[in-house]
């Protein structure tokens, strides 16, 4: 046998592209948003993609890396949030230590009451995986989100816990009063949380908690406890979102017991699914998009999170790698040169989804108004389509056959 | 020589049906021991009670002298027994690199490590790339698993198995569905990989088994008939008649359903 070893390692090149040039265009992102001037409420926006971004994450720590399906992972950042506001809350008293605390700080206060929350609760749910793991962490979140409602000099009740981000000593020059400042803080707290995401999917343990999703059974018998891998992926993922929890706690100065509840735990999931949680950048994608349709979209229609459920449904049964399975199949067609031979079949699937799309807005849009009773129509572009209309009705059934036929063309071709 | 494997009256059922049925063997170190039997002898289901994936009914397995049959799986590797498996047991969504780097994490002393940048871990790269070039996978390294062609997921199979340097090692049926030519380089590899080891094969190819083989024992429902060198088991008749001439012989006599 020969002593000299291939280099099996990527190039030089190759881990600057891949591994260093992302966080330098992210950390050039993340400085140059500002000078664009955005508005107050843009930058609300922003900063709530942020903390989404951290926590969609630190979601995928467990759904995407490690094969954990969880329907409670906003009771870790839930948790690490109430935390953050107590501490902000003693600060602004004052009292011992707390006075030399910077807010600045609070998502690693988040970080370590998220990674203690899930050392404990983790300890008894990750005795089992797959399908009794869900369950168990159903479970969790309901009873963690009823006991923030019935214990309330912890969790305030229904009112939640407020507190104030001014009260602290400044740092880095930062008062944390005007939204810039925030921005700056949740903007450092990103890029620390996505690094940290990042660097965890590059440690031994990180490859293990795949290991043990494609295959548990192997996994011990090359020496590792699945259960322990699972467990030990479980604190690191709670600490994450514990640390998305510290940034939210800054942002928006309140936690109330509807934050551990199963309603924001089923937005990650969807978030960190739709936007592709077999990449790492698929989180934060889908984090971005989910942010923005729930701040943006619910300003056009009632109906926002009908289209949101449809898109989840749609993407679950069609493009289950989400938008970052989509970004990455287009780059590498257009790498290898096959653009050419595509761009048809995509033209055609693109026209067939914006045709479907046509008439289920269209549906949805009338049957809501008709249903209200106010005699309120669905007016686009200056059309009257009333549900006495016909052409409403053209317009929900036509483009919903004809973009059928071409998306399923195009998915025939695209299989030839 | 001292024992490296020892099965003391090694029973297991599920239910009504026993399958293993007081299995006694001692397998020295350094040796190659293969187990041949018909299907269903309960070949697999021993090395599953060996390598810990079942828990025996009764009776016991000792690895160098140490108990293992209350120990799981992980633990008995790391005190040096791996085992690979019939139907290929790989991690299928990595690379084959990443696959082989996770049989060794733990035996270069990386346990559940969640601080070190696993590219950084010069020795495990090193040993990574030693042994996809010992199992002639190195061109294939940074391929995905599931999309190896099937003897090369066979040949990962066994590289897993032995990346971690266990002194004792199980394999289960390497070469099944290879051609020719194919399970002439597994033989070739698993010679070179149990070099100084204690290996335990289950095989179905005789000549793998004739060819590789101290001493080979027999098992038929859930019994080991005879155990001996590849001499004796070749003369035995009681293997002729209930393994070797299984084709001639379908009746199977003086064997206890």
């Amino acid at each position: 046998m020969t002593s000299s070893y291939v280099d099996l390692a990527p190039s030089r090149a190759e881990k600057f592209r891949q591994r260093v040039l992302p966080f330098i265009l992210l950390a050039a992102l993340l400085v140059v948003i500002p000078l664009l001037g955005p508005s107050r409420s843009t930058l609300t926006l922003l900063n709530h993609m942020g903390i989404t971004i951290v926590f969609a994450l630190s979601y995928n720590m467990l759904l995407g890396r490690a094969g954990m399906l969880s329907f409670g992972h906003a009771v870790y950042m839930g948790l690490g949030g109430y935390f953050c506001v107590h501490v902000m809350n003693w600060i602004a008293a004052g009292t011992g230590v707390w006075g030399v605390v910077p807010i600045f700080a609070m998502p690693a206060f988040g970080f370590g009451a998220g990674a203690l929350a899930g050392a404990v609760i983790g300890w008894p749910s990750c005795r089992r995986a797959g399908t009794p793991f869900a369950m168990i962490s159903l479970g969790v979140a309901e009873l963690v989100a009823a006991a923030g409602f019935m214990f309330d000099s912890l969790f305030g009740g229904e009112m939640g816990i407020s507190a104030d981000r001014m009260g602290g000593r400044e740092f880095l020059g930062l008062s944390l009063g005007p939204l810039d400042d925030v921005y700056w803080f949740i903007a450092f707290w990103t890029f620390i949380g996505v690094l940290g995401t990042w660097a965890f999917t590059r440690t031994p343990l990180g490859k293990l908690s795949e290991a043990t999703r494609d295959n548990p059974e192997r996994v011990e018998f090359v020496g590792f406890d699945p259960q322990r891998v699972r467990y030990l992926v479980f604190i690191a993922a709670g600490a994450f979102a514990g640390m998305a929890g510290g940034m939210s706690a800054v942002q928006d100065e309140i936690f109330t017991p509807e934050n551990l509840s199963l309603i924001p735990s089923g937005a990650i999931l969807i978030a960190a699914y739709v936007g592709g949680v077999r990449y790492f950048a698929g989180p934060i994608l889908g984090a971005i998009v989910m942010t923005y349709m729930g701040s943006n979209l619910s300003d056009y229609t009632a109906g926002w999170l009908l289209y949101l459920g449809l898109m989840f449904v749609g993407m679950v049964m069609f493009v289950p790698n989400g938008f970052a399975g989509i970004i990455h199949d287009t780059w590498v067609a257009i790498r290898d040169g096959r653009l050419a031979e595509v761009w048809k079949i995509w033209l055609k699937r693109s026209v067939g989804l914006i045709l479907i799309a046509v008439s289920v807005i269209t549906m949805v849009e009338v049957a809501f108004r008709w249903s209200d009773g106010y005699g309120e129509v669905f007016e686009p572009f200056g059309l009257h389509l009333s549900h006495q209309n016909p052409i409403t009705w053209a317009l929900a059934v036509i483009p919903f056959v004809v973009g059928i036929l071409l998306v399923r063309k195009a998915a025939k071709e695209a299989k030839a | 020589m001292s024992s490296a494997l020892k099965l003391t009256d090694l029973k297991k059922s599920f239910g009504p049906a026993k399958i293993i049925q007081g299995v006694s063997l001692d397998i020295a170190e350094g040796e190659r021991h293969a187990i041949i039997g018909p299907n269903g002898a309960g070949k697999s289901t021993l090395f599953n009670l060996i390598s810990g994936r079942f828990r025996p009914t009764s009776g016991s397995v000792h690895l160098k002298g140490e108990l293992i049959s209350n120990r799981k799986p992980y633990q008995i590797n790391r005190m040096g027994l791996s085992r690979s498996f019939q139907v290929s047991n790989i991690f299928t969504n990595m690379s084959v690199r990443e696959n082989v780097r996770c049989g060794l994490l733990h035996s270069m002393g990386y346990g559940y490590n969640f601080w070190r940048n696993i590219g950084g871990l010069s020795g495990v790269s090193e040993k990574t790339a030693q042994i996809l070039e010992d199992v002639g996978l190195i061109d294939k390294a940074n391929m995905p698993a599931a999309l190896l062609p099937y003897a090369d997921q066979r040949t990962l199979e066994i590289a897993i198995t032995i990346a971690g340097g266990a002194e004792v090692i199980l394999l289960d049926e390497p070469t099944a569905g290879m051609s020719h030519s194919e399970t002439d380089r597994a033989v070739a590899l698993i010679e070179q990989a149990s070099r100084g080891k204690t290996l335990v094969i289950v095989e179905h190819d005789m000549g793998v088994v004739f060819n590789l083989a101290d001493r080979i024992s027999v098992l038929v429902y859930g019994e080991i008939i005879a155990t001996g060198t590849p001499e004796e088991i070749r003369g035995d008749p009681r293997v002729r008649e209930a393994y070797l001439g299984e084709e001639a012989l379908p009746e199977v006599e003086g064997v206890p359903a």
